[in-house]
């Protein structure tokens, strides 16, 4: 036992000697500056080159964008979207050996009126930005969230994308543009000229309409309304997210991006992943933290800032001064238990102090997530995704299932009685209380088979009149509302008062869904098997 | 001013559903928690007429309430099914023998037969004498591995058709968030299924009823049917990690109260990419139980144990894999990394 202490104390003090001072892992010569991992101790160049390679191999890898492409970069002015914009412009720039090829465009939504912020405080965000947008040259578009009461219907439409086997034609596109490079030199000289222009003249538009970042009264108002009918922070958050997307997926559609980039780093996909689970989104957690989201079909979302952990983006913009910007959320300054969104960012932060893997383990148990359901034949009938979040739908109430369970405690728990304080639903009939025979029994097992299979419109209902109880009127709107949309976007909408102060778009494509499942139910007995191409031909 | 039921409108409410928000009386609670424990033994399909199911009984709420809950949906609605009690005798001083007397009490009120096995019979080796070799740090990893093999052998003697389990919905999502922290993506595929059926053959299927329960609920009804359960905590476990997933539920549940039944249908609907290698399932080559290695980890933790190596199953030892299956002695220095040191 002596000569086993001392072993182990002497490995013990042989690990603590190498802290005092290390060179850099990679070139054995600088000085290390920081450590990423445990024993990963990087100089100043090695980490830059590092860090820039991560992201070129990050996007070589996957192989969504293709050259020429069109691809709008979401910036919010935070530590992880600026980040992503510095290493696009370097990856632009003229000195880099090996160019990325896309063309870029920016976006800024700004979201002060959900948040509460005075005209000064966003003015003067938007002028930062502004003023850092266009020192980079690229094309840029400043929203504010108050547009989203203009939006059109075909924001919750998937458009399906011209479906390709991306490895051919992606090496295809890659050996065109090189033939085209390659062929003349003049048009290399061209495209800065034309590129610039294109900057010029975004930046007059610009300059002619200061007034543009000051959105009109009524929108102001009528998003402080529908802000102020959602009773929960987390179903706040969830509809800001929800509405933000709607707006830059508009935005992209708009001014002919095909490709939106988000910069989300490994840390905060970790917490979303987490706080997604929480929130019953787990059918979507693949589209929700994967590297590309498709679902809305003509505009891919891509997330290239998905392998750096926020200490790492952290570093970088420290020791190259990457500039940004600060503007407080929904969740600034308040309490760890103010939103489960809140929460489990500082579950995971905490966790992670402990335990150093947690981010990098919960980050690759996304990557082997999948969404359930194929993508062609989702895309094909839009009623069978969500009408907020256009995931596929995970409602179906099957026999077993949390769905089902959940349904049936809320029915159980009010009492289905053939009594005069009823709700207008149609009640299946209700079970006896004390059943001492088989006669009973067999009752109680058919009404409750039947109660569950009713059970998807009998819970939409009663969800209903918990929500609005006091008015009758509300009640199919809400009910209607609820069987298009998904689990977790249920929940948002049962935490509000009332769906009223929804922007337009959204109550008129509900509208639209359910006459075209009333279409569909008129004429269900003329389809034949294939229902596709039936339908296809029947409305042609 | 009294709030009455919202379920018959007649008697005053006597609690707040925690899944719900629903103020209900006594019978109506009563009623309501039976009907759901019912509908989800019919919809899942657990059992079969004629068939004979072994409860894991340890004492505590769950199972004290799923074996009362058991008993009266077979004769209310004439499932046909022959019940009876199966408990884990795992030698701990103090804990185990008070509950053990709880399991008793519990077999003379109910009625149902009981089969007590433990530890020392199957593995030669008490926790007791296990938390001595290991220390308080992992003995938990060995009291789970051995009372999950125990249950299944206990089963066979008793030659059942079936194990069902007190887990409730805290504890399917805990067990869901504690997959994805530690990344397990075989476990976290299977972890929210309600039974077991489809795993291989020659294993006794387990099944969850109480999997839609609340806790919170499950302790309302054994207090208001003024069940008796034994409800103590474990005196060797100190398990932090999953400590950390059960206060971020908690939390969770604090701030939306349907989050648990959230994260549940989250982990049933998760979908794992095809691509993803999984464990292929087999039997220990020692004792012929499901394994997904050569030797099971009981059987891994047991020769440790047996050697005076205790580190021998934890951590990574799959180098020593070949030399613990042909029971070859190791090396003086394999032995020396193996060995528990005391600082």
């Amino acid at each position: 036992m002596c000569q086993v202490d001392e072993e182990y104390n002497a490995l013990l003090e042989s690990r603590s000697l190498p802290g005092v001072s290390r060179k850099c892992m990679k070139c054995k010569e600088g000085t290390a500056v920081l450590i990423i991992r445990a024993g990963d101790a990087f100089c100043r160049g090695c980490f830059k080159e590092y860090f820039i390679h991560k992201f070129r191999a990050m996007l070589g890898k996957n192989r969504v964008i293709f050259p020429g492409e069109r691809v709008l970069l979401a910036v919010s002015g935070g530590l992880a979207s600026s980040s992503m914009l510095a290493q696009v412009q370097e990856g632009l720039s003229r000195d880099a050996h090996k160019k990325l090829r896309f063309v870029p465009g920016l976006i800024y939504v700004d979201e002060g009126g959900a948040s509460g912020q005075s005209l000064d405080e966003r003015q003067r965000a938007v002028t930062q930005l502004e003023h850092l947008f266009q020192t980079t040259g690229f094309p840029y578009h400043i929203v504010a969230l108050e547009e989203v009461f203009t939006l059109p219907t075909s924001v919750l439409e998937a458009v399906s994308a011209i479906s390709e086997s991306s490895a051919s034609s992606y090496k295809t596109a890659v050996d065109q543009f090189i033939q085209n490079g390659g062929d003349s030199v003049g048009l290399r000289t061209q495209e800065p000229d034309s590129s610039l222009a294109d900057a010029v003249a975004q930046l007059r538009t610009h300059d002619g309409q200061p007034s543009s970042c000051i959105p009109p009264a009524d929108q102001s108002q009528a998003l402080e309304r529908l802000f102020a009918s959602v009773k929960t922070l987390t179903a706040k958050e969830d509809l800001l997210q929800t509405l933000r997307h709607h707006l830059i997926l508009h935005t992209a559609r708009q001014r002919g991006y095909s490709k939106v980039m988000l910069g989300e780093s490994c840390t905060r996909l970790a917490i979303k992943l987490l706080s997604s689970i929480s929130l019953g989104r787990g059918a979507a957690l693949a589209m929700d933290t994967g590297f590309a989201d498709s679902r809305f079909g003509d505009v891919v979302i891509v997330r290239p800032m998905r392998d750096y952990s926020s200490k790492e983006i952290a570093f970088y913009n420290r020791l190259f001064s990457v500039p940004s910007t600060f503007t407080p959320g929904l969740d600034t300054k308040t309490s760890d238990k103010a939103s489960i969104q809140r929460l489990t960012e500082s579950f995971v932060t905490k966790l992670q102090a402990d335990f150093p893997s947690t981010v990098s383990t919960i980050y690759r148990t996304s990557e082997k997530l999948q969404t359930a359901r194929s993508g062609q034949t989702s895309d094909a009938d839009p009623a069978s995704k969500c009408l907020l979040c256009l995931c596929a739908l995970d409602t179906a109430v099957e026999e077993a299932s949390a769905f089902s369970a959940t349904l049936l405690s809320e029915r159980l728990s009010q009492g289905i009685k053939a009594a005069g304080s009823s709700p207008p639903a149609p009640a299946p009939a209700p079970a006896p209380v004390l059943g001492s025979d088989s006669g009973s029994a067999g009752q109680s097992c058919s009404s409750s088979a039947g109660g569950s299979g009713d059970g998807c419109c009998g819970g939409g209902g009663r969800g209903g009149g918990c929500c609005c109880s006091s008015s009758s009127v509300r009640l199919p709107v809400n009910s209607d509302l609820k069987s298009l949309l998904c689990y977790s976007c249920r929940l948002t909408i049962k935490d509000m008062t009332s769906v009223d102060t929804l922007p337009s778009y959204i109550g008129s494509e509900a509208e639209r869904r359910k006459r075209r499942l009333e279409m569909r139910k008129e004429i269900s007995e003329f389809l034949l098997d294939e229902d596709e191409d039936g339908d296809d031909e029947q409305l042609c | 001013m009294p709030v009455f039921c919202s379920s018959c409108e007649n008697r005053r409410a006597v609690l707040k559903r925690p899944k719900t928000g629903h103020s209900v009386c006594k019978e109506c609670f009563f009623w309501a928690f039976e009907e759901e424990v019912h509908h989800t033994i019919v919809s899942a399909r657990l059992f079969n007429r004629g068939e004979t199911v072994g409860i894991g009984a340890s004492g505590g709420k769950d199972s004290t309430v799923l074996a009362h809950v058991m008993k009266v949906l077979n004769e209310r609605y004439d499932y046909g099914l022959n019940l009876l009690l199966l408990s884990v005798d795992e030698g701990i001083t103090g804990y185990r023998d008070d509950s053990l007397e709880t399991v008793k009490r519990n077999q003379q009120q109910y009625d149902l037969p009981l089969k007590i096995v433990s530890y020392e019979e199957l593995y030669g080796w008490t926790m007791d004498a296990i938390v001595k070799q290991v220390g308080l740090k992992n003995n938990c990893t060995f009291c789970g591995v051995f009372r999950r093999q125990a249950l299944d052998r206990g089963a066979m003697m008793l030659k059942v058709d079936k194990i069902c389990t007190g887990h409730n919905a805290d504890d399917v999502a805990e067990t869901v968030l504690m997959n994805v922290l530690r990344g397990d993506i075989a476990r976290l595929r299977r972890c929210t299924a309600i039974s077991t059926a489809s795993e291989g053959d020659g294993v006794i299927p387990r099944c969850k009823p109480l999997k839609y329960a609340y806790e919170k609920e499950i302790v309302l009804y054994a207090y208001f049917k003024k069940l008796d359960y034994f409800s103590t905590e474990c005196i060797y476990s100190p398990n932090a990690y999953r400590g950390h997933a059960r206060t971020f539920l908690k939390d969770l549940e604090a701030v939306r109260p349907s989050a648990i039944m959230d994260v549940v249908h989250s982990g049933e609907h998760l979908s794992v990419r095809e691509d993803v290698r999984m464990p292929v399932q087999g039997t220990c080559a020692r004792c012929g139980y499901i394994s997904s290695q050569a030797l099971c980890k009981a059987c891994v933790l047991l020769e440790g144990l047996n050697r005076g190596l205790p580190r021998l199953g934890i951590g990574k030892h799959h180098r020593l894999h070949g030399k613990i299956l042909a029971q070859e002695p190791l090396t003086e220095r394999e032995e020396r990394k193996l060995r528990a040191v005391d600082f």
